[in-house]
């Protein structure tokens, strides 16, 4: 699960992380009165208008400008706030900001980079920290890798004084503030660690002119299987930043992501479900969705499938693939027959059922009257499906 | 022969109780020499009582004490399936086979370390994995039993009816399964592809290995490079990479199934499998085919 920046930095605030004051915003005029409000307090009048979505990349695409008067605020919100924002992670359509975040200007002397993931080799925790903050981090770690600094942390320890204070100096804090920066590290793995993150980056990390290590950006994500522990960051899920397919399937206990092709699988388990779309691509077509219906199937879930996949209009044909063990391919069939006359499907489906009761799944369809294609594999079911949305 | 079990292991069941642990429980005792292997289940709330006459304990150490179990198998659900994993560790079993989906990767990040700290000789696999089957010995797991058949090739997978698929077509060309260890699409987890392929090679009575991976992490590069470098006893590889079209920073249903980073995709997996020595198909209705030529 992503939240949005204020949402990060509140909860950096939370473990001693250091961040420049601001007020998250839901219209220009709330922005405006929050700029009004925080500038009483500031000795030079600078503010930062920032939109609110989950992507990143939002400086380069226009979502993050400096106001240096209450008209430049205006007008920055008013740029900012409803417009259509493509970054690189957006996709061509953008995403529509709908949430801004008002903040005062910061002092900065040197921007640095800290990130945490966890490490599937070591199975830890990973601190990444680099010099070179404010760039993309996967740039620096392509061409000067000797600049990002990693330290694998023992979770029965947590991140030590000596590895956050070694981490700051290789980054280049100054010793002054070195002891502001380990506060800074050890909050955020504190942060990671105890909200079940999965990403929590700071980017840029500064240091401001007065030797203050403060942080310019938040970006957290969290392990969608621990949210079951967390109420306070399910609370924070910003629905319109979520694909409507992908939350309605979520409902439905469907595992679905919209992809850019024309034909819509249907497949049980994720690994068959990312094979299937591949032979799709090798037999010359693209895939509408990835969609795992799971293990325990029933007409109910596959009927709901087939509306997920149907609602895209994208979509000219369906491929059922279905290695049934413990599920039982006649009970799917049944599902497949219901779910089609429930819809009034009116594009071409072809269904490929593998395992337990197979010949008579086979038999269902073939009595359903429906024009269901039978597949005997794979790659049969691909290229069937495949020659019958370009016919 | 074969790898991790055989018709002597004796399994105790962690979980007995719920709704899945007792229907596959149920499906794999009816399984080969299931009647014999299946001979303890673990509840503290029910120690004494039985399930379809397996004796439940209170907890694993009891379990072992009594009936001499060596392995595990774990359905407990996600929030107390890593202390259970630890459990089975601390009652030094020598396989533990955690089966549960949806275990924060935090949990898993602990008990991971504390076994590392521990010094501990069990070997996990999984969490959220299919399971392992030696045909017509043993089914550990919920993989269907029928379409596997006895047989010399080694299967290792990332994914539960990718495997089933895989064995399916073997079983279609008659080329029956020494073992199949499903280990899981979580990102931390126990057995990797490497170790598996390490205990095939090993494994006089294994010809050949399909070995099936995934998007996300570096598991699969770095069981092809140690096959290129350091195996010793080379049998014949073949592979097959699922996600070529998974786009980057989704996750493709498993926790562990994303391209982050750049790292991680199918295409670059399936490079450092083919430079090593191991032979890969992107179609993967031809993973059987494909073993069947190299043999």
């Amino acid at each position: 699960m992503k939240i949005h920046e204020y949402q990060g930095k509140e909860i950096l605030r939370k473990f001693g992380v250091a961040t420049p004051r601001g007020k998250a915003c839901f219209s220009v005029d709330e922005a405006v009165r929050a700029a009004e409000e925080l500038g009483a307090q500031l000795a030079t009048k600078v503010w930062v208008v920032k939109a609110q979505i989950h992507a990143g990349g939002r400086g380069k695409g226009g979502g993050v400008k400096v106001a240096k008067s209450m008209d430049e605020v205006r007008q920055h919100a008013g740029q900012i706030f409803g417009m259509q924002l493509k970054t690189h992670q957006t996709g061509p359509e953008g995403q529509k900001v709908r949430r801004l975040l008002v903040e005062e200007g910061a002092d900065i002397r040197k921007e640095l980079y800290v990130g945490m993931v966890v490490d599937r080799v070591t199975q830890k925790v990973c601190l990444m920290a680099s010099s070179e903050g404010g760039m993309d981090i996967e740039e620096v770690a392509a061409h000067t890798p000797e600049k990002i600094h990693k330290v694998f942390v023992d979770p029965a320890k947590g991140l030590t004084d000596a590895e956050a204070d070694d981490v700051a100096r290789k980054i280049g804090v100054p010793e002054a503030s070195v002891a502001q920066a380990r506060s800074v590290l050890q909050g955020l793995y504190k942060a990671f660690w105890e909200t079940d993150a999965s990403l929590a980056e700071i980017n840029p990390l500064i240091l401001t002119g007065d030797g203050k290590v403060v942080a310019l950006d938040a970006k957290m994500n969290f392990d969608s299987n621990a949210l079951f522990r967390h109420e306070d960051i399910v609370a924070m899920r910003d629905l319109d930043e979520e694909d409507p397919a992908e939350i309605e399937a979520s409902k439905f206990d469907l595992s679905y992501i919209s992809l850019d092709g024309n034909i819509g699988c249907l497949v049980n388990g994720a690994g068959l479900a990312m094979a299937t779309m591949d032979t799709i691509k090798l037999f010359g077509a693209e895939p509408a969705n990835f969609l795992d219906v799971g293990g325990g199937a029933t007409t109910e879930k596959v009927t709901e499938a087939f509306k997920l996949m149907l609602a895209n209009a994208k979509v000219k044909g369906i491929l059922v693939n279905i290695f049934g063990g413990i599920m039982k391919c006649d009970t799917i069939a049944t599902g497949v027959v219901a779910a089609a006359k429930e819809v009034h499907l009116s594009v071409p489906l072809v269904v490929r059922m593998r395992g337990t009761n197979e010949d008579i799944g086979r038999q269902i369809l073939k009595d359903s009257g429906l024009p269901i294609i039978s597949a005997s594999d794979m790659a049969d079911a691909a290229q069937k499906i495949v020659a019958a949305v370009s016919a | 022969m074969s790898i991790l079990i055989n018709k002597n292991t004796r399994v105790v069941t962690q979980g007995i109780t719920g709704k899945t642990g007792q229907f596959h429980t149920k499906m794999s005792r009816e399984y080969a020499n299931g009647a014999n292997c299946y001979v303890a289940g673990v509840n503290p709330k029910k120690a004494g009582e039985s399930f379809e006459g397996i004796p439940i304990f209170a907890s694993v150490k009891e379990a072992r004490k009594q009936t001499g179990v060596n392995t595990s198998v774990i359905y407990v659900p996600p929030p107390f399936a890593a202390a259970a994993i630890w459990e089975a560790v601390e009652a030094e079993l020598d396989l533990v086979i955690c089966i549960t989906e949806g275990i924060p990767v935090r949990d898993m990040v602990e008990v991971k370390n504390k076994m590392r700290k521990a010094g501990s000789k069990t070997v996990l696999c999984g969490p959220n994995c299919p399971g392992i089957i030696t045909p017509e010995e043993i089914k550990i797991g919920i993989m269907p039993g029928h379409i596997h058949m006895k047989g010399r090739i080694g299967v290792v997978s990332r994914s539960g009816t990718l495997t089933y698929e895989a064995v399916g077509q073997l079983s279609d060309l008659k080329l029956g399964q020494s073992t199949a260890v499903g280990i899981g699409g979580d990102p931390v987890n126990g057995l990797k592809h490497k170790e598996v392929l390490e205990l095939f090679m090993n494994d006089p009575d294994t010809d050949a290995v399909i070995m099936i991976g995934e998007i996300g992490g570096s598991d699969e590069e770095a069981a092809a490079e140690w096959y290129a470098k350091e195996c010793k006893i080379k049998k014949p590889v073949v592979g097959f990479i699922a996600g070529v079209t998974a786009p980057a920073g989704k996750r493709m249903g498993h926790a562990g199934a994303i391209i982050s980073g750049g790292k991680g995709t199918a295409q670059e997996k399936l490079a450092v499998m083919e430079a090593s020595g191991i032979l890969t198909t992107k179609n993967p209705a031809e993973m059987g085919k494909l073993l069947k030529s190299v043999l």
